[in-house]
C-alpha cells in the first residue's frame, strides 16, 4: 500500500484576528473533501481563503475548531512521516549540504543507517548527483525545490501536500517542474493534494480541481478533470475549461456556494 | 605605493578592450617596477629603525642597548631574507604584499617610542621605559614570564570551558522549553548583568582555594553572554524548519540537537565571542587582586616594584596570548560555519 484516502468532514479553523486578540476569525468552513488513494487534487482558490492552513491540518501541524481528518479512516494526530509536505520556500535547512539535506528525512527517523542507499537513488530522481556537496544558498530556485521534493519524498510518504512549490519559480522552471512531480507521481502513486493558484498547473496536473471561495473559506464547486495524460496545454478541452474555471472564479463572489463532492 | 598598485590595474581594465602584446609588457614592467621598489619598504624603515637607536645608544644602558640592536638587527636581516626569498615563494609574496604596510608603519611606530623615551627624554621615568628597556625585562625575566603566561592559560581555559559548557545547557534549555524561559529569563535578565569581578568578595568568602574562586569568577562571566545569545538564537529558529523536520517524523531530541541549535550557532558564537572577552578581563582582574600567579598578578607584582619595563613587557605577552585564542577562535568558527560562506559577509 503505497497511497493513503483522506477524508476531511465539516473541517473548520479559526484565528485570533490581529487587531482584536479576543474575537477569532473563521478561516475554513464546514469543508468536506474525499481523496481517493492516489489521486492528484488541486486546491485552487483567492489568496487568504485558508488553502495553506487546510495542508497544515492535514499535515498534522495544526488541529481543527471543529469537524474530522481521517487517514485510511484513522483520524490525524500529530505530524507523521506518512503525510509529507512541501512548501512554496524549500526551507532547505542552510546548515546540511543537498546529500545531507535529503538524508534528514531518514535521519529524523533514526533509519539512515539501514536506508542510507536510497540517497543516492533520490538524488538522481531529482537530478543532483552533481550538487551533492553544495550548501543550499548556491542552489537556484527550481533546483532547491527539488532538492525539497526528494527530502519529502525519501520516507515514502503516503501523502504528499504542496503548497504551492512551484509558485516561485519561473515560467519555464516551472513547466519543466509540473512534469517532473508528475513523473514522481505517476512512478509512486502517492495520494498528492497540491494548493496553486495557477489554473494551467491545476488543469495540467490534477484528477479533480477543489474551488475554494473568499474567506472563510468553503468549497465552491469541484471540477473533474477528464483529459488523458500527458495533456496538450493548448488543446481545445484543455482551453473551454480554463475559461470555465476563470468564468468560475471571476464570479465567485456573486454564486452561492454549491459542494459536489 | 597602493596608488601605483590601483593605477597599475586601471591601466589593465582600460587596455583589456583592445589587448596587444605591447600594453601587456609595459604592464608587467609597470608591475615589477612597483614590486622592487615596494620590496624594500620593510628592510628600509628596519635601517631607519636601527640608525635611530645606534644614534640615541648613548642614553640607554650598554646591555639593554646591545640587546634592541641585535633585535633590530636580526628584524632587518629578516625582512631582507624575505624580501630576495618571495621571489621563489608564492605563498610568501602574497603574504608580505598584504603586511608590507602594516610591518613598515609598525616599524616606524618603535621608532618613534624611542626618539620621545630614549632620544629626548620627553617622558618620566621610570614610567615610561624605551623600547630597548622592554625588550631587556623581557629576556631577563622570561622564565617568570613564561611560568605566569602558563598559569594564565590554564586558569583561562578552564574557566572558559566550564562557563561555555554550563552557558550552552541553560541557553538550550532557557531557548527551548517553556517552564525553562519562565523561571530562568527573570534569573538571567537580574543575576546576568552584574560583572563576574563584583563577586570577588563573596567568592573569597565562599570557595577553598583563589584558584578555584577564579576559575567560578571567569566561568559566571562567559556563561552569562553565552546563555543569553544561545536562549536567543534556539528561540528564534526558523518555525518552517521545525515544521519541515516535524513532516519528516522528527522527534523532539531531533528538532533540538538537529535544528535548532545548528540554526543558532551563528548567535551562538556571537555569545561565545563575548564570553571570551569577558574572560580575559575576569582573569586579569581575578588574578590581580587574589590569585598568585599569572599574567595579571605578575603585572600588579611587577608595579610594586615600580619595573615598568616588566609591565610592559607582561602587556606585550597579553596582547599576543590573548589575540591568539582570539584567532583560534574565529578559525573554529570559520569550520564550523562554512555553510555561512557566502550568505554574509566575514
Amino acid at each position: 500500500m503505497v497511497a493513503s484516502s483522506l477524508q476531511l468532514r465539516d473541517v473548520g479553523q479559526s484565528f485570533p484576528a490581529p487587531d482584536q486578540p479576543l474575537t477569532r476569525r473563521p478561516v475554513l468552513e464546514t469543508i468536506s473533501i474525499s481523496l481517493e488513494a492516489g489521486e492528484l487534487v488541486s486546491l485552487v482558490g483567492p489568496s487568504g481563503c485558508g488553502k495553506s492552513t487546510l495542508l497544515r491540518l492535514i499535515a498534522g501541524l495544526d488541529f481543527p475548531d471543529s469537524g474530522e481528518l481521517l487517514v485510511d479512516e484513522e483520524p490525524i494526530s500529530g505530524p507523521s512521516a506518512e503525510r509529507g509536505l512541501v512548501f512554496q520556500d524549500p526551507n532547505l535547512f542552510p546548515w546540511l549540504t543537498v546529500r545531507r539535506n535529503i538524508e534528514a528525512g531518514l535521519a529524523a527517523r533514526g533509519v539512515l543507517q539501514q536506508k542510507r542507499s536510497e540517497v543516492k537513488e533520490f538524488m538522481r530522481l531529482v537530478g543532483l548527483e552533481a550538487f551533492a556537496d553544495a550548501y543550499p544558498h548556491h542552489l537556484s530556485g527550481g533546483m532547491a525545490q527539488r532538492v525539497a521534493l526528494a527530502r519529502a519524498l525519501i520516507n515514502h510518504p503516503k501523502v504528499l501536500l504542496l503548497d504551492e512549490p512551484l509558485g516561485a519559480l519561473d515560467a519555464f522552471t516551472r513547466m519543466r517542474m509540473q512534469d517532473e512531480v508528475l513523473r514522481l507521481w505517476q512512478n509512486r502513486r502517492t495520494t498528492m493534494l497540491l494548493v496553486t493558484h495557477d489554473i494551467d498547473e491545476a488543469i495540467y496536473m490534477s484528477d479533480r480541481i477543489i474551488i475554494l471561495t473568499q474567506r472563510p473559506g468553503t468549497i465552491e464547486q469541484i471540477i473533474p478533470i477528464a483529459l488523458d495524460r500527458p495533456r496538450d496545454r493548448s488543446s481545445s478541452d484543455f482551453l473551454s475549461l480554463r475559461s470555465e474555471i476563470l468564468e468560475l472564479l471571476h464570479f465567485a463572489g456573486n454564486r452561492t456556494s454549491e459542494v459536489t463532492a | 605605493m597602493l596608488q601605483g598598485q590601483e593605477s597599475s590595474r586601471g591601466s589593465q581594465v582600460i587596455s583589456g578592450s583592445a589587448p596587444s602584446d605591447n600594453v601587456r609588457a609595459d604592464t608587467s614592467a609597470q608591475e615589477t617596477k612597483y614590486s622592487t621598489a615596494a620590496l624594500l619598504t620593510v628592510p628600509a624603515a628596519a635601517a631607519v629603525a636601527l640608525g635611530i637607536h645606534l644614534f640615541v645608544a648613548k642614553n640607554e644602558p650598554p646591555n639593554e642597548s646591545r640587546t634592541y640592536t641585535i633585535v633590530l638587527g636580526s628584524f632587518f636581516a629578516g625582512a631582507i631574507v624575505a624580501a630576495v626569498m618571495q621571489r621563489w615563494w608564492p605563498a610568501l609574496q602574497t603574504r608580505m604584499r598584504r603586511f608590507r604596510p602594516l610591518f613598515t608603519v609598525g616599524v616606524l611606530l618603535l621608532c618613534v617610542w624611542e626618539v620621545i623615551t630614549s632620544g629626548f627624554r620627553m617622558l618620566p621615568l621610570p614610567y615610561f621605559p624605551s623600547p630597548a628597556g622592554v625588550v631587556q625585562s623581557m629576556i631577563n625575566d622570561r622564565g617568570l614570564l613564561f611560568d605566569s603566561t602558563w598559569h594564565s592559560l590554564v586558569l583561562l581555559l578552564s574557566g572558559y570551558l566550564l562557563g561555555v559548557v554550563a552557558g550552552l545547557v541553560t541557553g538550550v534549555c532557557i531557548g527551548w522549553s517553556g517552564p525553562a524561559r519562565y523561571w530562568g529569563m527573570p534569573l538571567l535578565k537580574v543575576v546576568g548583568p552584574i560583572p563576574a569581578t563584583a563577586w570577588i568578595p563573596l567568592a573569597m568568602v565562599i570557595s577553598p582555594s583563589a584558584l578555584i574562586s577564579a576559575a567560578g569568577l571567569i566561568a559566571l562571566a562567559v556563561w552569562f553572554p553565552v546563555t543569553m545569545l544561545t536562549a536567543s538564537g534556539i528561540s528564534n529558529t526558523r518555525a518552517s524548519y521545525l515544521d519541515v523536520a516535524r513532516t519528516l517524523g522528527a522527534n523532539a531530541r531531533y528538532l533540538v540537537f538537529r535544528i535548532a541549535i545548528p540554526a543558532a550557532l551563528p548567535s551562538i558564537f556571537v555569545g561565545l565571542f563575548m564570553g571570551l572577552g569577558a574572560s580575559f578581563l575576569t582573569l586579569v582582574v581575578a588574578e590581580s587582586v587574589g590569585v598568585k600567579s599569572g599574567l595579571g598578578w605578575y603585572v600588579s607584582w611587577a608595579q610594586g616594584w615600580a619595573e615598568y619595563g616588566k609591565v610592559y613587557a607582561a602587556l606585550v605577552i597579553m596582547a599576543v596570548f590573548f589575540s591568539t585564542i582570539m584567532t583560534l577562535l574565529f578559525k573554529l568558527r570559520d569550520r564550523v560555519l562554512v555553510w555561512q560562506k557566502g550568505m554574509i559577509r566575514w
